[in-house]
């Protein structure tokens, strides 16, 4: 296996620190890994972006790889912020969301893409998505914020539990 | 409690950072993206049209994260929470980005200071070197006041944003694009809100109603143009907020009209000789604000906290 393969594949496994069910990977976060080679042999250069402009978790996320890159033998680790094109929840992979369906969550639909102004939505933001648990529709939006940046909260009506949505954006 | 990976109290001792249960953050938030700054652009100005966009999150984050454990339930207390949370982002960017373009706009510390430049900028300012817009730093008040600046506030950013994201100057481009998704959240929060309040019950709309008359008169200011945002709009860096004015209107009149609320007939609070939240001439309620959010870091200047 290449340096850069290896390198890639242990930054793959990297999970997000806030969702550990996912990794950087399959969340969409994690851009681009490089090897170049240096004075003393191989420098890894990995892009990540956030998830949201505020998003605290980039720092750990930038702790993680550094150090599990470290772990498999590459000495120098440079992580570097990607701003453009932004992050959007349609990056997260069909396994990514095969793991939140699996842990609870609910995964998002498709991130609307209006060309011209962002429409007002007074009503209900989107068809409330089935209960991950139970897999009633008959389901009610909570609060469009949740514990993370990332997450809206709903409840079934059904089987009463509340969940978490990971938001279109 | 002590075994072969030595006590837990090791990481408290300096050594490896990452220890900490959120690590340390990033020194540079702009780290790894280009900061050249356009051909044919005055660094001066553009620093200062980003501290504009920059003081306008941070103000505006600190005012919605003194609602935290305050809001009427759990939910909106995250929600705003949440709200300032991304406002922040912005503003650590927007900063960050001003000070990359002219190193000259940060206050200076002591030498060997390891404060970086975004938190210079938030922490160690005077009030009248905020150009934020007055409407952000005003005192909080009861529910029906967050919601009503939160809608005045997030309409002309959002607008605003839009448009920037076609700037010439890729940070404030890239900031804009993915604030545009963020903002939208916020505009949304706050309509459905007014709409919620407006139509419950009366003393919620005697509520909604009076902070609509208070906020008012600052409304203009989130729309009027200062010199510098016109001469970065003829250069296709920023956006002119009287582009935006058209726009607002129609989305704000969308929510009044949907609420059964009369778009308020109050003239614009005039500045001072003209001079206004953009020229650094801001109203009393910034300065006590800034005593509370800049204390910590003002009394330690050369530490980490």
């Amino acid at each position: 296996m290449s340096g850069r393969d290896h390198a890639i594949e242990v930054a793959g496994q990297v999970r997000d620190p806030e969702m550990p069910m996912l990794t950087l990977a399959d969340l969409g976060v994690l851009r681009g890994v490089e090897v170049r080679p240096d004075d003393d042999g191989e420098a890894v250069i990995v892009s990540i972006t956030p998830t949201y402009t505020g998003c605290p978790a980039m720092a750990t996320m930038r702790d993680d790889l550094t150090h599990r890159l470290n772990d498999a033998g590459f000495a120098r680790v440079e992580v570097r912020v990607v701003l453009d094109p932004p992050w959007s929840s349609d990056w997260i992979s069909e396994r990514g969301r095969a793991a939140l369906r699996e842990a609870g969550l609910s995964p998002p639909g498709p991130a609307a893409r209006p060309a011209g102004p962002v429409m007002l939505t007074l009503g209900p933001p989107r068809p409330a998505p089935p209960c991950p648990r139970c897999g009633s529709a008959a389901t009610r939006l909570t609060s469009e914020f949740g514990a993370t940046a990332c997450k809206a909260l709903y409840r079934c009506t059904d089987c009463l539990e509340p969940f978490e949505h990971v938001k279109e954006i | 409690m002590s075994d072969e990976s030595g006590s837990i109290f090791d990481g408290l001792i300096g050594g490896d950072s990452s220890q900490w249960a959120f690590g340390t953050d990033f020194e540079d938030p702009l780290a790894g993206v280009d900061t050249t700054v356009p051909d044919g652009v005055d660094h001066g100005e553009l620093a200062g049209y980003c501290l504009m966009l920059g003081d306008d999150a941070l103000i505006m984050s600190q005012r919605l994260s003194e609602w935290c454990s305050r809001a009427p339930d759990l939910e909106e207390d995250i929600a705003l929470a949440n709200m300032a949370l991304d406002l922040l982002g912005q503003a650590r960017l927007l900063l960050a980005r001003a000070a990359a373009a002219d190193p000259g706009v940060v206050p200076a510390l002591p030498d060997g200071s390891p404060v970086p430049a975004e938190d210079a900028l938030a922490f160690f300012r005077e009030a009248e070197a905020f150009r934020n817009v007055r409407l952000a730093e005003v005192a909080n008040g009861d529910f029906a006041h967050v919601v009503v600046r939160l809608l005045l506030f997030s309409a002309a950013r959002l607008a605003l944003l839009e448009r920037l994201r076609g700037s010439a100057d890729k940070v404030l481009a890239a900031v804009a694009a993915k604030g545009v998704k963020e903002v939208a959240y916020h505009r949304d929060w706050a309509g459905r809100w007014f709409l919620t309040l407006a139509r419950g019950t009366d003393e919620s709309h005697r509520r909604l109603v009076a902070a609509l008359d208070a906020l008012w008169p600052l409304q203009d200011e989130l729309v009027a143009t200062h010199p510098l945002e016109r001469s970065l709009a003829r250069a296709g860096v920023g956006v002119d907020p009287a582009s935006t004015r058209d726009e607002v209107d129609a989305v704000l009149d969308q929510v009044f009209a949907v609420s059964g609320v009369d778009r308020p007939d109050r003239a614009p609070l005039a500045g001072v000789g003209g001079r206004t939240g953009r020229h650094g001439t801001h109203t009393e309620a910034l300065s006590r604000l800034l005593a509370e959010m800049q204390v910590v870091a003002r009394a330690h200047p050369s530490g980490r906290w």
